[in-house]
């Protein structure tokens, strides 16, 4: 950011007054703002896709009234729901309950700041990517259980400790599972996970077809990081039907949406995990993205990434309208006697794999074939 | 003011995540106080009160919780701490090649064998 402060200060003759500092600064809010504008708007349009995706496949027509066909109805309900009273129930923790949704909401968002968006699009390429996403993720737990237990109702409270265990359980598959990417590239960077899928290949460079394991492995991610998002067949810290909406049921208004819209933030930032990690990302098929001119490179492989993440947010929004809700023995015997062993063994196959075959992957070693 | 400004290292790559987070809870407090400013507020003595789906609630929600949630967090605490392990492991993978193959199955080994007690005795299941 400082060296892009530099270059524009060069650039600019007026500025030539401006401290470096101030200069980077302003950057640094210009870009936190456009990520969150971005991450609002992802999150308001979600819910209208989410909705429309839910009335095609239940044969029926879904919001149609605010707009021409309803495009709009995500506005309306957001300007609905700063209207609202906030109110806070007698008998809750004043002090926990107004801080809940604020954790829940930051840290959702947070996972927004390493996800990359395109050749040069990152706000902030950590050297430990992976690991920070993982970190920030679990400030929900935090958000979740307070907000469970501040509420001082029986059903938030289920919600709250059904959530926190659900979430930390799924955790561990979900960290298990996204090993086999770092040990391919070799760093935990995403920037630098997504360009060694690089190359011409096109698709065939990606994790996902570099051995049987990694394949296996982006399976596995999927479907702890459906049930660590609080997707629908593991939505049970919401469960409507049993628990009438689970730790956020006393919330109303805005702090109610920010629960809301973490929930389609977590979903963003897992398609966007799954895209970096195993679908290669902003790669786009038979061209280098490095190589174009700035401006376009960072625009085509802002495409593709877009294009990816939003098909998986698709899929995601496909699986949780078509498969019911599972028990909680169920919940708990999936994470910790199935997908945690499963993704140990998996771990074990991609190391051998990689260390058998120096690190090559099957499309590599079928190239190497043909000269 | 200046003096703090030039120990500020601005291209540290956590300034921006720092940035960042601020705006995000700038944002959402001022949601908040706009929703305040707007929105009606009216005293009602069953509004306020805890929903139990219409019913009078018959005692506070601070009820003794399930042991079986505590079970789940210590076992939490120690297979995350295992993949925290493993991360370091992964990135240099190619460098420490078999060696470092053969010592993560011995680590990975002795923890399964305490993912295996933990479900012989009883631990993971949920009844």
């Amino acid at each position: 950011m400082e060296a892009l402060a530099i270059s524009l200060i060069k650039a600019v003759p007026f500025l030539g007054a401006v401290p470096v500092w101030a200069v980077a600064l302003v950057l640094m809010v210009a870009v936190a703002a456009v990520v969150l504008a971005f991450a609002l708007t992802f999150e308001g349009v979600g819910s209208l896709v989410l909705r429309k995706v839910a009335g095609d496949i239940q044969v029926r027509i879904g919001p149609n009234r605010v707009g021409p066909n309803g495009v709009l109805q995500f506005l309306a309900d957001g300007v609905k729901l700063i209207l609202k009273e906030d109110l806070t129930p007698a008998s809750a923790d004043r002090p926990l309950f107004k801080m809940a949704p604020y954790f829940v909401f930051v840290g959702s968002f947070a996972g927004f700041v390493v996800v990359p968006f395109g050749v040069g699009l990152i706000a902030a390429d950590l050297n430990i990517g992976v690991y920070y996403v993982m970190a920030v993720s679990s400030l929900v737990v935090i958000g979740i259980l307070l907000a469970g237990w501040s509420s001082n109702n029986k059903w938030a409270l289920l919600g709250g400790m059904r959530g926190a265990a659900q979430i930390i359980s799924y955790e561990i598959p979900v960290g298990l599972a996204l090993i086999p990417a770092v040990m391919i590239a070799g760093s935990l960077s995403l920037q630098d996970i997504v360009r060694s899928q690089g190359g011409l290949w096109g698709i065939f460079g990606w994790n996902l077809f570099h051995n049987p394991f990694t394949f296996f492995s982006f399976f596995l991610y999927f479907t702890a990081a459906q049930a660590e998002t609080n997707q629908t067949p593991f939505d049970l810290p919401e469960a409507e039907s049993e628990l009438v909406s689970g730790y956020n049921v006393e919330y109303s208004g805005i702090r109610f949406g920010y629960f809301f819209l973490a929930e389609f933030g977590d979903m963003f930032v897992v398609a966007a995990l799954t895209t970096a990690l195993f679908l290669g990302g902003w790669n786009i098929p038979f061209f280098h993205a490095e190589t174009l001119p700035w401006i376009w490179g960072n625009l085509l492989s802002l495409g593709v990434f877009l294009g990816k993440a939003f098909t998986i947010v698709l899929i995601m929004m496909w699986v949780r309208w078509t498969l019911p809700r599972i028990r909680v023995d169920q919940l708990m015997r999936l994470s910790w006697k199935y997908l945690i062993p499963l993704t140990f063994f998996n771990l074990l196959g991609v190391s051998l794999w990689l260390l058998v075959f120096n690190g090559k992957g099957i499309p590599a070693m079928i190239a190497s074939l043909f000269g | 003011m200046a003096g703090f400004i030039e120990t500020v290292r601005f291209s540290d790559p956590y300034f921006p995540i720092f940035v960042l987070l601020v705006i995000a809870l700038v944002t959402a407090v001022g949601m908040v106080f706009l929703s305040q400013a707007t929105g009606p507020r009216k005293y009602d003595k069953i509004k306020y009160s805890v929903y139990e789906c219409g019913v009078d609630p018959l005692a506070p929600a601070s009820e003794r919780v399930s042991v079986k949630f505590y079970l789940i967090a210590i076992l939490f605490i120690l297979f995350d701490l295992e993949a925290t392990f493993l991360y370091p492991w992964a990135v240099l993978f190619r460098s420490l090649g078999l060696f470092g193959f053969i010592e993560m199955i011995i680590f990975v080994g002795i923890l399964m064998v305490g993912l295996v007690y933990a479900w012989k005795k009883g631990a993971l299941e949920w009844q």
